[in-house]
């Protein structure tokens, strides 16, 4: 069988490795994308679909700002509509130490350009008077928005494809090997890709690649809890999310266009990767619908119709593992977004195609680097 | 041993009969009934203030509704009945039920899943205006609450249902338009060896037939839908289809009865993890099960039109031999020789079954035809010029794929109404065989659930 052979073959056709395939062939370099499925199936597509910057860590916005730059130009660079609404973030609290967290998280990113409002109990109800009585602060953010993670990544993987991309869907992929110069990629049906550079984007199944080339890291699967309501009129502006003090009291809820709202929290499930389903446990849907209305009361009025999760790869210091590899010359990451990547893929596929065409990026991300996680390879088995 | 934990889920002729089976073998079952009362939708009963007779309310199954009802009369204090309850979602061996907005988790030892069918939907271009309703629902109208749809209706489709309702309004006094087949006579009469299972059903149906032509009305067989007319203001104005010879006919109507036959209800049996397989014959996708009703779960059972659309007799039968499995599975006594029985008469109810899939078709080409500006999915209001464009332009060949681009089966109705039709669509736009297309993977809650649910306090 004859290989397939490009500079850069990428494991995981999720929004990252879409992303990136993407912004490699506008800089003219050849790529292949693998994907085991079919592109932006998993994390990528089930996800709440938030393009927030706020509440990220300070070191992570600018690599965040320059994924806004993508998503604010989305038509033009990747060709299609992928519902963005801009109205603002919301944040909301209901205690003094909630409002603490977000008027500390305002002072500290100050300087990246999010333009946070904080709102004293008075401001936010008048503002937002749908909001529950319980609410004693806010933060706004009136930048942000979300998409349709549904159609976002596909879209960008057709565009990728368009750009001359090379993307084999329903390819599962069963070793990852280093021969000589090249990387030797080899799926289950026989066929063989290979190039010199490869860069594993495989999200929750991210590690088991990198344990091969001796770089295991902290990672678990979990699965997001996501419910949606019904059509009703558009009311909602800004994406809102309640700070909690434990996973299963956190609600956070977007209204889209055509006025359906999702409805995400209640905590996470742990996942079997092997299955590839995840699942949503009921009892978590009863707390999300027990919480939502504290956040706004009008929820009671309204019926779910569907709940859905999918699987993503948590990282134990929830920070991704992003960057070269610290042991294998040509091999580069990027998983483990731990919840909050589809934001960041365009920015991710944007600096990963960077970092592999000039050996270095503008952004930083030496925090992401998965060499922190050394010592852990270094332990005996 | 602590009694067993066993919960049917229905109450209609299969959940009624398999619940009798159970409380005669000595258990006690949970019987969960999403209706106010007994009867499913077939043997529904009328609201307490209203004073119908049986024979005026049944029709020729007058003794059997009066049968299944005095059955379940009887068993009232031997099973746990609760009515208006919704079985909304099933988890980690437990059925999550809510009533009154409390949802409560019901672990079981054996769950028989009774949830019957609902009407199997083919879109027409307008069938969105006001005024159009599935045949099922026109009956329950007419059962319930003794009200027509409509002033002047027209009956449109295939299969018994059809010419069941139809009469039923005739004799109700409603004005009936019409009555229009998609199915040609010639396929009835090639199916008569296998109707001939149940001679007494098939002289019923007959008997219908003639009784709706005595009364008038225009019965047209083997003819294509073309659209529904209508305002958006005033609903539905009247039907065009071409006849059989291809000729354009137009029938004035203020309201629309319509359906192909029926399709189980299986949300549950997938929520259970319950493995499903195509049936060629009826281009569906239906559980598997063994012939008494064993899922591909172990603890999971089916039995009635939710398992395969058999009808309201055979439902009777399947309640029993779920019944009989699970005693089985019990390892309770159960008699050989009855279940040989049931399995017998089953089999004749199902090649009965065969001869109905072969005499009232699903019109599938007629997905194909569809005009681009029809509407497929009606919760969504998704056309299908948009359904072909995920399916050709962004690639979406299979049914969850393409849900999640164009949003045909995202709606309140999780796909009952357009799932079959939107697998059609896209199978030809793809021109892949519509088992390939796949089915859409059912999501809970089974039916929209209130966000004012809380959970039962321990």
């Amino acid at each position: 069988m004859n290989a397939h052979r490009a500079d850069v073959v990428i494991v995981g056709g999720g929004i990252m490795g879409a992303a990136t395939a993407f912004f490699l062939r506008k800089r003219g370099v050849s790529v292949i994308l693998l994907e085991r499925g079919l592109i932006g199936q998993q994390a990528s597509g089930v996800n709440f679909g938030n393009t927030r910057r706020m509440g990220r860590p300070v070191e992570q916005l600018p690599l965040s700002n320059r994924s806004r730059e993508s998503w604010l130009k989305f038509k033009e660079l990747f060709g299609e509509d992928v519902e963005l609404l801009l109205n603002g973030q919301l944040r909301v609290g209901f205690t003094p130490a909630h409002e603490e967290r977000m008027a500390k998280y305002a002072q500290e990113a100050q300087d990246f350009g999010l333009g946070m409002q904080m709102l004293s109990a008075n401001a936010l109800h008048e503002r937002f008077p749908y909001l529950g009585p319980e609410l004693t602060a806010g933060c706004y953010a009136p930048y942000e928005g979300h998409a349709n993670p549904r159609l976002a990544a596909p879209a960008i993987g057709r565009a990728a494809v368009r750009e001359g991309a090379q993307v084999f869907e329903n390819t599962e992929i069963v070793r990852v090997e280093k021969e000589g110069e090249d990387f030797r990629v080899t799926a289950a049906d026989g066929r063989i890709f290979r190039a010199p550079v490869a860069l594993i984007t495989a999200g929750a199944w991210g590690n088991r690649i990198s344990a091969k080339f001796g770089e295991p890291v902290p990672m678990i699967a979990k699965a997001p809890q996501m419910c949606v309501t019904e059509p009703v009129p558009y009311a909602i502006g800004p994406t809102t999310g309640a700070l909690a003090d434990a996973p299963e009291q956190s609600v956070y809820f977007r209204q889209v266009a055509r006025g359906n709202i999702i409805i995400g929290g209640g905590g996470h499930e742990l996942v079997d990767l092997d299955n590839r389903r995840a699942y949503v446990n009921p009892s978590r849907t009863l707390l999300t619908l027990k919480n939502a209305p504290r956040v706004m009361p009008a929820f009671n009025h309204l019926s779910i119709i569907r709940v859905w999760s999918g699987i993503e790869g948590y990282m134990e210091d929830s920070r991704p593992v992003m960057g070269p590899s610290a042991r294998v010359p040509g091999l580069y990451y990027a998983f483990g977004f731990s919840g909050e990547g589809f934001q960041l893929g365009p920015g991710v596929g944007d600096v990963m195609a960077e970092l592999i065409h000039t050996g270095a990026t503008t952004t930083p991300i030496e925090h992401y680097h998965i060499g922190r996680f050394a010592k852990l390879a270094a332990q005996p088995a | 041993m602590a009694q067993p934990r066993v919960i049917i889920v229905g109450a209609g002729p299969s959940g009624v009969r398999c619940a009798e089976t159970l409380v005669a073998a000595g258990l006690r079952p949970t019987v969960i009934d999403e209706n106010r009362r007994d009867g499913g939708q077939i043997y529904r009963r009328q609201p307490d203030n209203f004073t119908r007779p049986y024979a005026k309310l049944y029709g020729t199954e007058a003794g059997r509704a009066q049968s299944l009802h005095e059955s379940f009369d009887a068993l009232r204090d031997k099973v746990d009945y609760l009515p208006e309850t919704l079985a909304w979602n099933i988890f980690d061996n437990k059925l999550h039920v809510v009533r009154n907005e409390v949802s409560s988790a019901m672990p079981y030892d054996a769950l028989i899943i009774c949830s019957g069918a609902t009407d199997r939907l083919m879109p027409v271009k307008g069938w969105h205006y006001a005024g159009t309703y599935s045949l099922g629902a026109s009956q329950i109208a007419l059962k319930a609450q003794a009200c027509a749809i409509g002033r002047q209706i027209v009956f449109l489709g295939t299969g018994p249902l059809l010419y069941l309702v139809a009469s039923q309004y005739i004799k109700a006094g409603a004005n009936v338009a019409a009555v229009l087949d998609t199915s040609p006579l010639m396929r009835r009469v090639m199916a008569l060896p296998k109707l001939l299972a149940r001679p007494s059903v098939l002289l019923n149906g007959l008997g219908l037939v003639a009784g709706i032509k005595r009364a008038g009305v225009p019965v047209l067989t083997g003819i294509t839908p073309v659209e529904i007319k209508g305002e958006s203001e005033s609903g539905v104005q009247s039907v065009l289809i071409r006849d059989s010879r291809g000729n354009e006919r137009s029938f004035q109507c203020d309201a629309v009865a319509m359906g192909y036959h029926l399709r189980p209800e299986t949300q549950l049996a997938d929520l259970a993890r319950c493995a499903f397989r195509f049936e060629q014959e009826t281009r569906q996708w239906l559980p598997e099960v063994d012939e008494d009703g064993r899922s591909s779960v172990p603890g999971v059972y089916l039995a009635g039109d939710g398992m395969r659309v058999l009808g309201a007799d055979a439902a009777e039968i399947g309640g029993r031999l779920a019944a009989m499995a699970v005693l089985t599975d019990l390892r309770l006594k159960v008699s050989d020789e009855e279940l040989q029985g049931l399995r017998a008469e089953q089999a004749s109810m199902e090649r009965f079954r065969q001869g109905l899939a072969q005499a009232f078709p699903w019109p599938a080409e007629q997905a194909a035809q569809l005009p681009d500006e029809a509407i497929v999915c009606r919760c969504e209001a998704i056309t299908a010029g948009e359904l072909r464009h995920v399916v050709c332009g962004m690639g979406a060949q299979e049914a969850n794929r393409a849900k999640a681009f164009s949003r045909v089966g995202m709606g309140r109705c999780q796909g009952r109404y357009c799932g079959h039709a939107g697998a059609e669509v896209i199978a030809h736009a793809a021109g892949v065989p519509v088992e390939q297309v796949g089915r859409l993977r059912g999501q809970a809650p089974v039916k929209p659930l209130s966000i004012a649910v809380r959970e039962e306090q321990e």
